[in-house]
């Protein structure tokens, strides 16, 4: 039987598992929203498409799905490209399908033309033109293949109008044929047995875990390492939840704001063990001064992560499951070395707990002013063990890190590589798609939530009940704490005045907002807006220059930290 | 360090664009870059030049070697392989010194391939650095216009990039 082009993309999705996708329609892809509307794959309609990418990224990071978005040509495919370089920075498996004006008309400047695969070059993984409808089922199988393969990232079809509607007898092909295209899963077994006797030998090892470690679902892993060596463990922003905060070995975060204790023990350390993370320059501050006295081991998936950013003493390229399990099974056939190493590693886990006790993170409370770090512990204190939290990007995103306990995997949700502020709200309506008896909350600061406040309508029209908790300081306000500490409190455009009403707004769309300015309510609203079953806005009106600390200044080693007072 | 590469790649849309923007988008610098189809029509085959230390050349082959449409990617080193560079060179020739330029062209085994009563075209064909060393010969008599191809290499013996 004959398959028109669209008839084909929704059949090949239907063959890779995809039950769900994010778009928005228009006249180039209006074909395949025609045959959209008898198939079985659920399609939820955003009110942007840079939301409905950051939709298909939170349902990507939840599940481990591959997330899925549509889009027209022209307009509707450019405000994808936000979104697609987030996924992009955070290697978000991600598949995203743009409508092209017909192969006749491309580069004639044809009404809603854009150069989709010029354009997102630089931010997707690959990209694909399909210029032959007889091209269309191996690029399907193609991208769906390289976004969830190797190290994970978005991938983009550019789909004309004409091949949409031509059509062919339909086979899907069964592998991938691809020379170029061959990532490395298994480790070299030599190099992760050098590895094993490096971490034997360490008197001050530290674990520093990245997104890749969240990616490869090795949680289990770390746990098992850590506990059979005892050693303490940092994670990125991008793996808080991939290692359990409340654990007796847990540092925190590293870096920028990280926690005095782990950007202490990187910068003591004699042995860095990265795993999945990629070195960035928020996590390292001055590269000179980086776990200087340290051997580094990378364990990363990537070979252009290696050595990109530090020097590294040993690479292990792989998929980190099989390297840590290998690593794993090294270390247990060494039971005296690891008891011994244990032993040795006494006084540098005293240190560490000096170091934690000394400097916890902290802030000073108020009676008569909201403290936005305090909101976020009762949110954490009142939340579900499995609640997933999104942020967006800015002083609240750092104090998220910083006061919420995160206790299970794919449990936190950031822009982590990129920074994009809007990302949060809609990251947390596919979260919420995915799982939709879960608690999804959006923690946000007033300024990122105006990027993508409209997305509110979708949360409405699908009863997604989303929780939005806004740290309302009126200010974009982490970039009103560099201005007050190194631009002499030049406020420059970071003051929003204007009284917006967030619960008036919440309301016009249909869901329910609270709001409070008052110590003593916050944990009322919250619990309240938990028990509500639907979307509900909070907004807490918090002290409004109240900074993130610890904090590294730019230009200067993890070690020289401002702390809190 | 000036460094030569062969990559092999998918003779396919845009692959042009994708090694050339991977170069700009991260601040690595191409001195020069040729590409034409091999024997097999679906794979093509380039050669650039490029500047860097150690560790940028690091990041240049492994961040080839990560695109999608690349086959093979071969840093070579200074003996492992032979390089050709064609070049035009429109060099003034005028009464005096006509049988100069004729004396380099003859000595440098190039070509004369257009004469004009004010101007000869030259054909040049060997090592980058002979070329250089005609142009600087030539450079005195006048060059109008001078268009070189970058140099294509190819590995010595069994050093080879074949898929
Ligand atoms: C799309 C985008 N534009 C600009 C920035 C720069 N930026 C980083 S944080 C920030 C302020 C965020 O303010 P808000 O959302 O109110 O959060 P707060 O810092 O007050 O918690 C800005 C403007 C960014 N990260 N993303």
């Amino acid at each position: 039987m004959k398959l028109t082009g669209s008839q084909i993309l929704l059949e090949s999705l239907r063959l890779e598992g995809v039950d769900q996708v994010f778009g928005y329609p228009g006249g180039a892809v209006i074909n395949i929203y025609d045959d959209l509307y008898d198939s079985q794959i659920h399609h939820i309609l955003t009110r942007h498409e840079q939301a409905a990418v950051h939709a298909a990224d939170g349902y990507a990071r939840t599940t481990g799905k591959v997330g899925v978005v549509i889009a027209t040509s022209g307009p509707g495919a450019t405000n994808t490209v936000t979104g697609i370089a987030t996924a992009y920075m955070d290697s978000i498996p991600m598949v995203i399908i743009t409508g092209q004006v017909p192969t006749a008309l491309i580069g004639n400047d044809a009404f809603q033309e854009a150069d989709m695969c010029g354009i997102t070059r630089p931010c997707t993984k690959h990209n694909f033109l399909v210029q032959d409808i007889r091209d269309l089922p191996r690029m399907i199988k193609e991208a769906f293949y390289i976004a969830r393969t190797g190290r994970p990232g978005p991938v983009l079809i550019d789909l004309p109008k004409d091949i949409q509607v031509a059509s062919m007898k339909f086979v899907y092909p069964e592998a991938v044929k691809m020379r170029g295209y061959k990532p490395t899963v298994e480790g070299n077994e030599r190099q992760i047995g050098k590895a094993a006797q490096m971490i034997l030998k360490a008197k001050r090892p530290v674990l520093y875990v990245g997104g890749g470690a969240t990616l490869a679902n090795v949680t289990p892993e770390l746990l098992q390492l850590t506990e059979l060596l005892q050693v303490p463990v940092t994670t990125t922003l991008m793996a808080m939840a991939a290692f359990p905060g409340n654990h007796s070995l847990s540092l925190g975060m590293l870096g920028m704001h990280g926690t005095y204790s782990a950007n202490m023990a990187v910068t003591e350390c004699d042995l860095l063990v990265a795993v999945g993370a990629r070195f960035d320059d928020r996590v390292t501050g001055r590269i000179d001064a980086f776990a200087s006295k340290a051997k580094i081991i990378q364990f990363d998936i990537d070979p252009t992560s290696i050595r990109k950013n530090v020097r590294v003493d040993l690479p292990v390229v792989g998929d980190l499951k099989s390297v840590l399990n290998s690593l794993l099974t090294q270390l247990k056939g060494y039971p005296q070395e690891v008891s011994d190493m244990v032993h040795n590693s006494v006084n540098w886990r005293a240190d560490i707990s000096g170091w934690k006790a000394k400097h916890p993170l902290r802030y000073t409370s108020s009676e008569s002013v909201i403290k936005p770090q305090y909101v976020i512990e009762k949110l954490s204190e009142l939340s579900a063990a499995d609640a997933i939290i999104t942020t967006e990007v800015g002083q609240h995103q750092m104090w998220t890190a910083q006061f919420f306990q995160f206790r299970q995997p794919r449990t936190f949700l950031t822009s982590g590589g990129l920074g994009t502020m809007g990302y949060g709200l809609p990251a947390a309506l596919g979260a919420q798609v995915a799982f939709p008896k879960r608690q999804v909350i959006d923690i946000s600061g007033d300024g990122s939530f105006q990027m993508n406040s409209q997305e509110l309508a979708t949360l409405v029209q699908y009863r997604l009940p989303v929780k939005i908790a806004i740290l309302n300081n009126n200010y974009l306000g982490m970039v009103r704490q560099w201005q007050q500490l190194f631009f002499n409190k030049r406020y420059s455009q970071t003051c929003m005045e204007l009284p917006i009403d967030f619960v008036k707004l919440a309301e016009a769309y249909g869901a329910t907002g609270l709001r409070t300015d008052k110590v003593a309510d916050v944990e009322g609203v919250i619990t309240q807006a938990l028990e509500i079953d639907g979307p509900v806005l909070m907004e807490f009106k918090v002290c409004r220059e109240e900074n993130v600390l610890p904090m590294v200044p730019a230009g200067k080693g993890i070690h020289e930290m401002v702390l809190a007072s | 360090m000036k460094h030569t590469i062969s990559v092999l790649v998918e003779n396919e849309f845009g692959v042009l664009a994708r090694v050339s923007g991977l170069f700009s988008g991260r601040g690595f610098n191409i001195e020069s870059l040729s590409v034409a189809p091999t024997l097999e029509p679906d794979t093509s085959r380039m050669t650039i030049v490029t500047r860097g230390d150690d560790r940028v050349l690091e990041q240049i082959t492994k961040q080839l070697n990560k695109l999608i449409s690349t086959i093979k990617v071969v840093d070579f080193t200074d003996e492992e392989y032979v390089a050709r560079e064609l070049a035009l060179i429109k060099v003034t020739a005028e009464s005096e010194s006509r049988a100069e330029v004729l004396r380099i062209v003859d000595i440098f085994r190039a070509k004369v391939v257009d004469v004009t009563a004010r101007s000869y075209t030259v054909e040049m064909t060997g090592a980058p650095a002979k070329i250089d060393a005609v142009l600087q010969l030539l450079t005195p008599m006048g060059i109008k216009e001078v268009v070189r191809s970058g140099p294509v290499v190819i590995g010595r013996g069994a050093k080879g990039v074949t898929g």
